[in-house]
């Protein structure tokens, strides 16, 4: 059991289903680093009951998954989601689930949402079952674990809060 | 009116998750409507044409991946029907730790289904969302419920999303009692919440719809139906899963790409909790006896509003259930039983949350998986579930029972036209959470089309 406050990174997606994989690998990714100690690195789902059982009594969590919105496949958006208004991208994910963008607003409304809530998103090109990672999505993987590395030794190395200033929602 | 051809097509927004949407097309000449063409689950072909040449041990594996959600249904069918196809049975404690993470999975998909995506509806919110606003201790039990499946699955399985511990034979490790104990009191616990659940259903109301198709399930001499049982129906269906094809066909429905499955020379029928807890009243425990009577249930339901009780009454029979393999438990003497391929068919029959799953393998002498066929619930249900949607849109749209959504703006026919379209999707959306298919999300995932003539 980590202590209140600590660092959760999740990476949210299905196996087998192609670039829905991105998040996972963004997880499996950041297991290979040395990262601050008491951070941890989970592989999720994304049903919204397991996601705020993984994130809860953390201070700041780190997610990162696909995204199908009509970008170009491989494109990476970063939101500060403690920030985004209730309701916002409500778009459903799955078909029979809650997913990320639920899971937030669920907890916000239970105030269980950690402090500080930072999204990556890494748009798909293909989720047909069987599939493997687009490589144009692989590169944005490795790409978005190598700045969440940077976010969270950045944050070990000030031993202060991110001013969120430097969040692109680009 | 000869008015041209009119479509209104409903578009909904989604981000990643693969498990597609639905889509509704509907064919209106007047008042009435011709046709209904459901489209919700993607037929597991591809997964079909996977596990040919594959291994049979395999199987469970790879069949989990077909729905995120019920990932034991599929373990637990694929391992019944291979071990039917190489003559082993299982019992004694295996069988009862099947059992147990059988019950895990029914509570947990219970639990979310019956608080994140039904009870909404009942509450006149849009979701979970909205109803955790309103009222957030309720949804923290659903929360808690469902957690406490998992920690079954987690505990047993080895992994919650796709329980890795299950083989055929058994399992590859099973717990010693001490690592089971903690699931006792969180068990207990969800016992509790599960009756409350079922009281909870009895203070609702429910529109009026009753169904009088054949209803079809599971049948156990003793127990209240997971794993094991003859297929039987209210139509008078006796059968062992060896003869599932010979009665059912399914007929594939090209442009929606749903599976239609009928009873050969019957028609549509439907599985799931009604049915299940309609063929099996004789076998709840008491204290899902005492569920039911609280939810409002009588002996039989056939009305799918109503299913949210049933699922109730099931969470509590899970939770008894699971308390009492955890009391009983001694660890078995192997994790598993060796099971020898041979050249045969095996077929099973597993009651999923959703209802029954039929996987059937035909293996060669040497293990490898020939050909696979697989039917979960919600491609059997397909038929039913359009007939209610059928009947909803014919309601809806009766000219003398049209009437402003309440939220409709006065100015414009197109808004009033969107206004009603709307609450038309809504009204289906509804009336499909109560089947709760693999594809029932809380709020729009439907894609309506409709065709006016």
């Amino acid at each position: 059991m980590s202590a209140p406050g600590h660092v959760v990174v999740i990476g949210l997606g299905t196996a087998d289903r192609g670039d829905d994989g991105a998040g996972l690998e963004v997880a499996r990714r950041l297991e290979r680093r040395r990262l601050p100690a008491g951070t941890r690195v989970l592989r999720e789902r994304g049903d919204a009951a397991s996601l705020m059982d993984a994130w809860s009594a953390a201070g700041l969590v780190i997610l990162a998954d696909a995204a199908r919105s009509g970008e170009a496949p491989g494109r990476v958006r970063r939101f500060n989601a403690s920030v985004m208004p209730p309701g916002a991208s409500r778009g459903r994910a799955s078909s029979h689930d809650l997913g990320l963008a639920e899971a937030i607003a669920l907890a916000r409304a239970l105030g269980t949402l950690p402090d500080r809530v930072i999204v990556y998103t890494i748009e798909g090109a293909c989720f047909g079952p069987g599939a493997s990672l687009t490589p144009a999505v692989r590169d944005a993987a490795a790409a978005v674990a190598r700045r969440i590395a940077a976010e969270l030794r950045g944050l070990a190395v000030t031993g202060a809060r991110s001013s969120g200033a430097r969040a692109r929602c680009a | 009116m000869a008015a041209a051809e009119r479509r209104r097509t409903i578009r909904l927004d989604h981000l990643a998750r693969v498990e597609g949407h639905g889509a509704l097309t509907v064919k209106l000449r007047g008042s009435r409507v011709v046709d209904a063409q459901l489209r919700l689950f993607e037929a597991p072909r591809f997964f079909e044409g996977l596990l040919a040449g594959r291994d049979y041990t395999e199987a469970p594996d790879i069949t989990a991946r077909i729905c995120g959600i019920c990932p034991v249904a599929y373990q637990m069918s694929a391992c019944h029907a291979m071990e039917a196809a190489c003559g082993a049975e299982i019992d004694g404690p295996l069988r009862a730790l099947r059992r147990l993470l059988y019950c895990g999975e029914w509570i947990a998909s219970h639990a979310f289904h019956i608080y994140m995506l039904h009870a909404p509806d009942f509450l006149g919110v849009d979701d979970a969302i909205a109803l955790a606003r309103r009222n957030p201790d309720l949804v923290r039990r659903g929360l808690e419920l469902k957690q406490a499946g998992n920690a079954v699955l987690a505990t047993l399985g080895g992994r919650e999303i796709h329980p890795i511990n299950v083989r055929v034979g058994g399992f590859y490790r099973t717990p010693p009692p001490a690592e089971l104990a903690p699931l006792r009191d969180r068990l207990t616990r969800a016992r509790d919440q599960a009756l409350e659940t079922a009281r909870f259903t009895g203070t609702l109301d429910y529109p009026e719809l009753e169904l009088d198709c054949e209803l079809v399930a599971l049948r156990h001499d003793h127990e209240y139906p997971m794993n094991e049982g003859r297929l039987v129906s209210t139509g008078g269906l006796d059968i062992g899963a060896a003869e599932f094809e010979q009665h059912v066909e399914e007929r594939y429905v090209a442009h929606t790409n749903a599976l239609q499955a009928r009873i050969r020379d019957r028609g549509a029928y439907l599985t799931g909790p009604m049915a299940r807890y309609t063929l099996n009243h004789d076998r709840l425990g008491s204290l899902a006896l005492e569920a039911a009577v609280a939810a409002g249930l009588g002996e039989a339901c056939r009305n799918p509003y109503r299913s949210i009780g049933v699922r109730a009454v099931e969470m509590v029979q899970a939770c008894d259930d699971a308390l009492a393999i955890l009391a009983a438990y001694e660890p078995p003497a192997r994790p598993a039983l060796e099971v020898r391929p041979r050249a045969a068919t095996g077929a099973a029959c597993t009651e999923a949350p959703r209802g029954t799953l039929y996987h059937r393998y035909e293996l060669a002498a040497d293990g490898t998986i020939r050909s696979a066929r697989i039917v979960p619930p919600t491609s059997q249900n397909q038929l039913v579930i359009e007939d209610s949607l059928r009947r909803t849109v014919e309601a809806a749209v009766q000219p003398k029972r049209r009437r402003s959504a309440g939220r409709a703006p006065a100015a414009g026919a197109r808004a009033a036209r969107d206004a009603a379209s709307a609450e038309l999707t809504a009204a289906c959306e509804r009336v499909i959470r109560c089947y709760d298919p693999c594809i029932s999300c809380a709020t729009h995932f439907l894609a309506l089309e409709l065709d006016r003539t």
